[in-house]
């Protein structure tokens, strides 16, 4: 059978989109596909360019999943365009000179940044702000300019401006109209959006018209041009970027005869087609009903409705699409839901200012105030997801509408639609076009985590607007099954880590026996005992040995060793920011020598010793500490180590002395007991020889500061951390750290990793910024302070223990006996030992001999 | 304390191991006997001692007496320290694989000295 030829005619995300939508319907094998793709590389997220400027790489901002053209037989060509079309003999000239022929051909070629005719927009320095290669050169340009300006105060001007102030530049948003972001918010939301990203220090100027760019006085250094306005004022800069809206690229439409919109667009119906029934637009290069969508959104949409018309689901139409959005926008939350404006006949509004605040909120409701219309809201937006439900699924409002926006007092809750009310249609998440219904399939199928249910409907994986929805039902629906969603950490404690954390720090509860008796039933286990022993030393710090603790610690701590598979234990001494004398080496060389140990470099820049019995634990501890070595805490939930490059001291590229910085930042949280293990690092430079940005809290160094990432993660899933804050100073980098470090044992789950930690934290990073830096819940101070007990408290586990006769007593392999346990035997290999295998065992073969106590 | 479901043991096969007070209340420890290698657990602040097999069955290194103790479901257990398999400190029964156990001892405590029985 001959396949049906399909040609789509660029690799956008739109574009990119049908690809997925006919491999998801099975059906990218019925076709054999071609794909022209202008740009250099394959689909890559757009929505989140910026992140490209905060450190994403081309490749982290990808959107092809693995080998996947390969994979389906998809043939790419990269760098090549589409430059004409021939209807009659159903081809597709290329720029390369190719001629493509189709039987099916969809046209998703996006849009390009508008710029207006000005004079001098074509000098170096002026910019458009829309692909990988637009902001390389801007970073380019930006490293040599001091003062950057950005035409254009719509959504993407602002998140241009963003990218300038993040840049360091003096940033200016220069806008034709009287406020910002005129398509969105109304007046009264312009203003309060206005000042508040004045107060980010960006400057706005509204109503002004550029006429020129000509030569500044600036010489090359600050103040290289001068953009003339129509009013007479002028304004010098470096650079300039273009944001002045988008138009469709529908160039290959009027010789091929599709017809086009006056304003531009390539002009469909419902199926997305054209008026040629084989030739399809989608995204931003389409015109439905006098309308471009400039979001991701409804391209989307276009992409499934023209994939099941390829697979010959004929009843799959468009038929507009919701243009609400929620953003955030130099750090603003802003959200517009449907009619804005109240221009719909009779519209009645409800707004709301706090000008000290900064938050302003409006509701548009129909005559009747039956049906809520449109909404806006500037400077806190968390009610986006409630009000565009009600709006898409037009529900009734509450007879206090102003209620849904009025700040709430102490002890109220903000009247909220039931869940139930939902209808199974509803759309939750419009970037991927997910539905209530089909969120509740993926939990009947067993989805029962945000992380399950994201992966597998990809629901709150694109612009995150939808998430805190997606999380209510996820919670709803999984009670509504009777699955208990029980955080209880045991059979013992109806709680979790979180709360028995507050029960604890509340009620001043400074035993695992108080504890229980107190919020739990029975004896305990292997579960609750090592979590409440986390908990009392995350708070108090007292030594994890003392007689009330001792019982509760898992045998790592137990022994403040590591157990291994034949019953001895590896000892690691802290080797802080991987930083070590000869002298050091030489100790721990003839310590191990001495004691028979099987030495290794590990994996987080220090040595670590094998083979240690429980009675010769503290003996090689008496060593080691003479030597002036102290516990590593190999064995504990805890910080583990900050490793660190060599850093400026000896390194050509070094821009900060980042073995110093790693010795005192890992002599501050050592010992700090946490949820789970904590791994720092820090680099010297962005080559990022320490891989900061695989660990919990990573520093990097940068010209001004230290940029601080969160959230990393190596192991069995691996995650990059996410950057945090930039350029901060020594102080401020460690107040964060504080704060971070304190916040995560707070709220935490028993042995969550910061990462899955930071991706279950309802907010996400923002959040998380907020609380740390902007200090919204007001507990900064609490959490410093509880990191400063910490740090003062702090005492090597092992100095004490080996000074303390009560605890060495415990140190015995047998109680009864200085024999040693007949069972450990150790062979040689590679001029070392190592445990006897169970066959060796059997056959008695190992015999290195092992230092009985008797022998000391 | 002497088990109930213990046969009565003849003085003469009493060991004696150590002082209730070299065992840190609510843990373990271990005791070579005969060449035997038996976990004592005290249980508590009190009295109550129990003795099962050092050896555990699932990592083949004898740990037991380092595991930590509690109770699932009312039953009193050891947690295995290396793969965490509790086992009943009554029954020596695996809770996780009720094929696997390990042996139960009679254990005493006789002024103030902690005694087991082979
Ligand atoms: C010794 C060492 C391997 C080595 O020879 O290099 C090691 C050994 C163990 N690792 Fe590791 N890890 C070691 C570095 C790492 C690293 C690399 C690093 O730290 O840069 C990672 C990946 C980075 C990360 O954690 O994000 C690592 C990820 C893990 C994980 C997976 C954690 C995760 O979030 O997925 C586990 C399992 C766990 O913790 O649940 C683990 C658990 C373990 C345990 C505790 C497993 C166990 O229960 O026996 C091993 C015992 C340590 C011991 O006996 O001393 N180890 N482990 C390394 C000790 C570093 C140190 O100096 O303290
Ligand atoms: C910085 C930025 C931030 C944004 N933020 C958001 C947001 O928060 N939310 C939101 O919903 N939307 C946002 N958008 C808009 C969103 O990115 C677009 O709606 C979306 O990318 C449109 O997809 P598309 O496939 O239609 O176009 P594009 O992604 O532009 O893809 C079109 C592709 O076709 C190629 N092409 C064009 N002509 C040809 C030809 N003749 N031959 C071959 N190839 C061709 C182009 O080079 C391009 O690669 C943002 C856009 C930008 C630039
Ligand atoms: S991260 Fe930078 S400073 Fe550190 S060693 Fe690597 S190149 Fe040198
Ligand atoms: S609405 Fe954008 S991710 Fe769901």
């Amino acid at each position: 059978m001959n396949k049906t030829k399909l040609l789509v005619v660029g690799n956008g995300m739109v574009g990119h989109k049908l690809l997925e939508a006919l491999v998801a319907e099975g059906a990218a094998a019925q076709f054999s596909i071609t794909v022209l793709c202008e740009e250099p590389r394959a689909a890559y997220d757009r929505v989140h360019l910026s992140e490209f400027f905060a450190g994403k790489s081309a490749a982290d901002l990808s959107l092809v999943q693995g080998n996947f053209f390969d994979d389906h037989g998809i043939q790419l060509h990269l760098r090549d365009k589409a430059v004409a079309i021939d209807r009659a003999a159903k081809l597709v000239r290329t720029a390369a000179g190719a001629e493509i022929p189709y039987d099916k051909l969809v046209l998703a070629t996006g849009s390009y940044p508008f710029v207006p005719p000005v004079p001098g927009k074509d000098r170096d320095g002026c910019f458009v702000y829309r692909t990988i290669e637009d902001l390389e050169a801007m970073t380019a340009w930006g490293a040599k300019s001091k003062i950057g300006v950005v035409i254009g105060g719509g959504l993407l001007g602002l998140e241009c401006a963003k990218a300038l102030k993040d840049m360091n530049l003096q940033t200016h948003v220069v806008e034709f109209a009287p406020r910002l972001m005129t398509v969105q918010v109304d007046d009264g939301g312009g203003r309060v959006l206005r000042k508040k990203i004045e107060q980010l220090g960006v400057t706005v100027h509204t109503q002004k018209n550029t006429l020129e760019i000509v030569d500044g006085a600036g010489l090359g250094v600050a103040g290289r041009y001068a953009m003339k306005f129509a009013d007479g004022s002028q304004l010098e800069t470096d650079m300039i970027v273009f944001s002045a809206g988008i138009r469709p690229r529908d160039e290959l439409a009027p010789h091929a005869g599709l017809n086009r919109g006056e304003r531009g667009g390539i002009v469909v119906d419902d199926y997305c087609r054209t008026n040629d029934p084989d030739i399809y637009a989608i995204g931003e290069c389409a015109l439905y009903q006098g309308r471009i969508y400039g979001l991701v959104a409804p391209g989307y949409q276009m992409a499934q409705v023209v994939a099941d018309q390829l697979c010959g689901k004929t009843e799959s139409r468009f038929s507009g699409a919701d243009m609400s959005t929620k953003l955030k926008l130099l750090g603003v939350d802003v959200a517009s839901i449907g009619d804005a404006h109240a221009a719909t006949k009779g519209a009645l509004s409800y707004s709301f200012v706090d000008e000290r605040k900064q938050v302003y909120k409006k509701l548009v409701v129909d005559e009747n105030g039956k049906q809520l219309l449109g909404a806006v809201l500037v400077g806190e937006a968390e009610e986006y997801g409630t009000l565009l439900q009600m709006l898409l699924n037009g529900m009734a409002l509450p007879d206090a509408p102003e209620m849904l926006i009025l700040p709430l007092s102490e002890g109220t809750s903000r009247p909220q639609f039931g869940l139930d009310a939902l209808p199974a249609g509803a759309q939750i998440c419009s970037c991927n076009n997910v539905s209530k219904g089909a969120l509740c399939k993926a939990i009947d199928e067993g989805c029962t985590t945000l992380g399950a249910l994201k992966k597998s409907t990809k629901a709150a994986t694109s612009c995150g607007g939808c998430g805190p929805l997606v999380t209510q039902i996820l919670k709803h629906e999984l009670k509504a099954r009777g699955v208990a969603v029980s955080n209880a950490i045991c059979e013992h404690f109806p709680y979790s880590r979180q709360e028995l954390f507050h029960l604890v720090k509340l009620g001043q509860i400074k035993t695992f026996d108080e504890l229980i008796t107190r919020h739990g039933k029975g004896r305990g286990c292997d579960i609750c005992k090592p979590t409440a022993a986390s908990i009392l030393a995350s708070i108090y710090n007292e030594h994890v040995l003392k007689p009330k603790h001792a019982k509760l610690q898992d045998t790592n701590d137990y022994y403040l060793a590591n157990l291994q598979k034949n019953g001895t234990y590896s000892i690691i001494p802290r080797v802080t920011g991987g930083e070590i004398t000869p002298d050091g080496l030489v100790a721990i060389g003839s310590i191990a020598k001495k004691y028979g140990l099987y030495t290794k470099i590990t994996g987080g820049q220090r040595i670590d010793m094998f083979g240690a019995q429980v009675h010769e634990l503290p003996l090689i501890w008496r060593e080691l500490v003479d030597a002036g070595f102290e516990s590593g805490h190999a064995y504990g939930k805890s910080l583990r180590t900050v490793k660190s490059c060599v850093g400026s001291t000896w390194c050509r590229y070094g821009v900060q002395d980042s073995v110093s910085m790693a010795i005192e930042i890992e002599n501050r949280y050592r010992g700090v007991r946490s949820p789970h293990k904590m791994k720092l690092a820090v680099s010297g430079c962005t080559r990022e020889c320490a891989e900061a940005q695989s660990k919990d809290f990573g520093v990097i160094a940068t010209e001004h500061g230290w940029n601080l990432y969160v959230a990393g993660n190596g192991g069995m899933k691996p995650r990059h951390a996410d950057l945090f804050a930039t350029d901060l100073d020594h102080d401020t980098l460690i107040k964060y750290i504080d704060r971070l470090m304190m916040f995560y044992i707070r709220t935490a789950d028993r042995l969550q990793r910061t990462s899955v930690w930071l991706e279950n934290l309802e907010g996400g990073i923002d959040y998380l910024r907020k609380v740390i830096v902007e200090d919204s819940l007001g507990i900064g101070a609490e959490l410093e302070a509880d990191m400063r007990h910490l740090v003062d408290t702090f005492e090597c586990e092992w100095k004490k223990a080996i000074n303390d006769p009560e605890v060495l007593k415990r140190f015995r392999t047998f109680v009864n006996s200085n024999e040693v346990d007949p069972n450990i035997l150790f062979v040689e290999e590679r001029g070392q030992i190592r445990p006897a295998s169970e066959e060796e065992r059997r056959m008695r073969i190992g015999n290195i001999p092992v230092v009985t106590e008797s022998g000391h | 304390m002497l088990k109930t479901d213990t046969p009565a043991v003849a003085s003469s096969q009493w060991t004696a191991v150590c002082a209730l007070a070299d065992i840190v209340p609510d843990s373990g420890v271990a005791a070579l006997i005969d060449g035997q290698q038996i976990a004592i657990f005290r249980v508590g602040d009190s009295d109550a001692l129990y003795a099962i097999g050092n050896h555990d069955p699932f990592s083949e290194a004898n740990v037991l007496s380092r595991g930590i103790v509690g109770d699932l479901g009312g039953e009193l257990v050891v947690a295995s320290p290396v793969y965490k398999q509790h086992f009943s400190l009554n029954s020596g029964i695996c809770l996780e694989d009720a094929e696997v156990s390990v042996p139960t001892y009679a254990v005493r405590l006789c002024d103030g000295i902690v005694q087991v029985a082979l």
